[in-house]
């Protein structure tokens, strides 16, 4: 088991590398000249010589395998450049608002989780009962609605209405109330749905009814054989979004005035600011890869025959 | 008085319902009629039928999973679908069943230990030691060993597989195990091992089976009675092999017939 953690551990490096060599491509192939862009930015009328300068800085005119290795080099020490717009190194800027992305976004993880899963379990043991009409229509609810416009109803009744929690801002466990709810929202509806459908079809499962004419206490049944099967793709599920949920939490920073790196990056965006941009890229596929890892260790836990020591007979 | 039965099977009728789509009337299907039987304590009723006789719904009757529409299945003398809550408990523990399909039966995610102590952590308290030993000994008992308690169920062949539903079956110390065509999908090697291997258990726990099978060699070898089933009825019942070679129904004819004769001279050329 240990081998095979550290086996996936070193696959993560040549996807980096690609993915390294995939963010300087796409500077590469832009029409945009990374010095050009810097003196716009920075609203330098751009002269042919200010340009040279520039370019001869940035180190662009060196031979294109030589930038390669210094980005990878550079980057393997967390040194994603100077943002072209502030003039700040990008990593100091992304590190001091990446806690507060991290904290709503795990935040809402935990409500996903605590809620999809007693909810997608009940729904799916009591089909087409109460809890399993209730979870259909939290579902739909869920998926159709769009964040930005659930946000504001939740800022509109809990805190301008009950006035129960703050409109905006970070600071105690009250802040962080509505904009994780809103952003556990679409988790909660895709989860449940999922969670129902394999509870229902683990119900199905020979040894689940065999389980019942051996007299096996019902308790036990659902515990042992049902949920544990079924959660399984769940979490599988839940890797594959938890890079996902830290790119969507922009939309609910902005509703929020949540100070994460959300608006950084579009602003990056915007101004064409190649050093950060190319830092967002890297930070995804950073946390995709991570948040799978985990996932497959998790896995191989719950799934013993995920497991490389158990393949005996492939 | 006579004895009671362990199983007494009265009269059981049981038919499908299908609900079709855009007609209101459901269609029936009539898959067990005024079945009538008893297994007596320490015998084996071995029951033969073709595919689609009703044998698996049979199984699936007595093992309390499909309420019959009509008739009784008293276990120990009590209707084992109008019993109790301890009742039912008693019933069921001493009630156990293995099935054909042995990867089917088990969870995949559950070690031969897990899946062996399961039954024994549902009905007994046992300290962790005592159920390890209980399980060893299982495990040795149907012909495997030690080295096996941390195996998962795809580490294991079909039959030892099997072996170890036995095991499982066999742990509670039950008094009727139905045996749902477990050996069907053995080769015939395999069969034979685990046929003696149930053979002994019959003896050495004085067991009961029910031996569901379309395989005459296999319920020969095992059973003391022998019934056929045939299109939902339970057409004849014998007490011995000569009394089945002797009928002269058609049924009963044709499948003896399937059977090859072991010398090439005895084989009929009729289809």
């Amino acid at each position: 088991m240990g081998t095979y953690i550290i086996k996936r551990m070193m696959t993560i490096i040549p996807i980096f590398l690609i993915a390294i060599l995939i963010t300087f491509g796409m500077i590469h192939l832009s029409p945009v000249d990374p010095a050009e862009a810097y003196l716009a930015a920075a609203n330098i009328q751009p002269t042919a010589e200010m340009l040279a300068q520039k370019r001869q800085e940035f180190g662009l005119d060196q031979p294109l395998l030589v930038q390669y290795v210094n980005a990878v080099i550079q980057i393997s020490k967390f040194d994603f450049g100077v943002s072209y717009v502030t003039n700040k190194p990008v990593w100091e800027e992304v590190s001091s608002r990446l806690p507060a992305t991290i904290e709503l976004t795990l935040a809402s993880l935990v409500i996903a989780i605590v809620v999809s899963i007693p909810l997608g379990f009940l729904a799916g043991v009591r089909k087409n009962k109460g809890i399993d009409h209730f979870s259909r229509f939290l579902s739909f609810f869920g998926a159709s609605i769009p964040s930005f416009w659930f946000g504001y109803l939740l800022i509109f009744f809990f805190s301008v209405k009950l006035d129960l929690f703050p409109v905006e801002g970070i600071g105690t466990w009250k802040h962080l109330v509505l904009p994780a709810i809103t952003l556990a929202l679409p988790l909660i509806a895709l989860y449940t749905r999922l969670l129902r459908a394999s509870v229902l079809e683990n119900l199905q499962e020979p040894y689940v009814l065999f389980a019942r004419t051996r007299g096996i206490h019902e308790k036990n049944i659902m515990a042992k054989h049902v949920l544990r099967s079924a959660i399984s793709p769940m979490i599988t599920g839940l890797g594959m979004n938890l890079g996902k949920l830290m790119t969507g939490a922009i939309i609910v920073e902005a509703v929020f005035s949540w100070p994460g790196f959300g608006r950084y990056f579009i602003e990056a965006i915007f101004n064409r600011d190649v050093p950060v941009i190319q830092c967002y890229v890297l930070l995804a596929a950073g946390l995709f890869l991570i948040s799978n890892l985990i996932v497959d260790i998790i896995q191989m836990y719950i799934d013993p025959r995920i497991s490389r020591e158990g393949r005996q007979f492939q | 008085m006579k004895r009671m039965s362990l199983l007494q099977v009265t009269e059981v009728s049981y038919s499908y319902n299908f609900k079709m789509p855009l007609k209101s009337k459901n269609r029936s299907e009539n898959v067990l009629q005024d079945i009538s039987f008893s297994i007596e304590e320490g015998s084996c009723l071995g029951l033969l039928g073709t595919s689609g006789a009703g044998k698996s719904t049979l199984g699936k009757v007595i093992l309390g999973i499909q309420r019959p529409q009509q008739g009784q299945v008293l276990f120990q003398g009590h209707d084992i679908y109008n019993a109790d809550k301890m009742t039912k408990r008693k019933w069921r523990r001493n009630l156990q069943a293995v099935f054909q399909d042995s990867y089917s039966s088990v969870n995949p995610r559950m070690t031969a230990e897990s899946i062996i102590s399961e039954p024994l952590e549902n009905y007994e308290k046992l300290t962790l030691t005592e159920k390890r030993k209980a399980v060893i000994f299982l495990l040795e008992r149907v012909g495997l060993s030690e080295k096996d308690l941390k195996k998962y169920p795809h580490q294991f062949s079909g039959g030892q597989l099997q072996r170890i539903n036995i095991a499982r079956a066999i742990a509670l110390k039950p008094m009727l195990i139905v045996l749902d065509e477990s050996v069907s999908s053995l080769d015939r090697v395999t069969q034979s091992l685990i046929l003696e291997l149930l053979n002994e258990l019959k003896a050495d726990f004085g067991l009961s089976y029910l031996f569901i099978t379309h395989d005459i060699k296999a319920a020969f070898s095992i059973s003391d009675h022998l019934g056929v089933l045939e299109k939902g009825e339970l057409i004849e019942c014998y007490d011995s092999k000569a009394q089945f070679f002797e009928s002269k129904h058609p049924a009963v004819k044709r499948m003896r017939d399937s059977i090859l004769a072991e010398h090439p001279r005895h084989r009929s050329l009729t289809v």
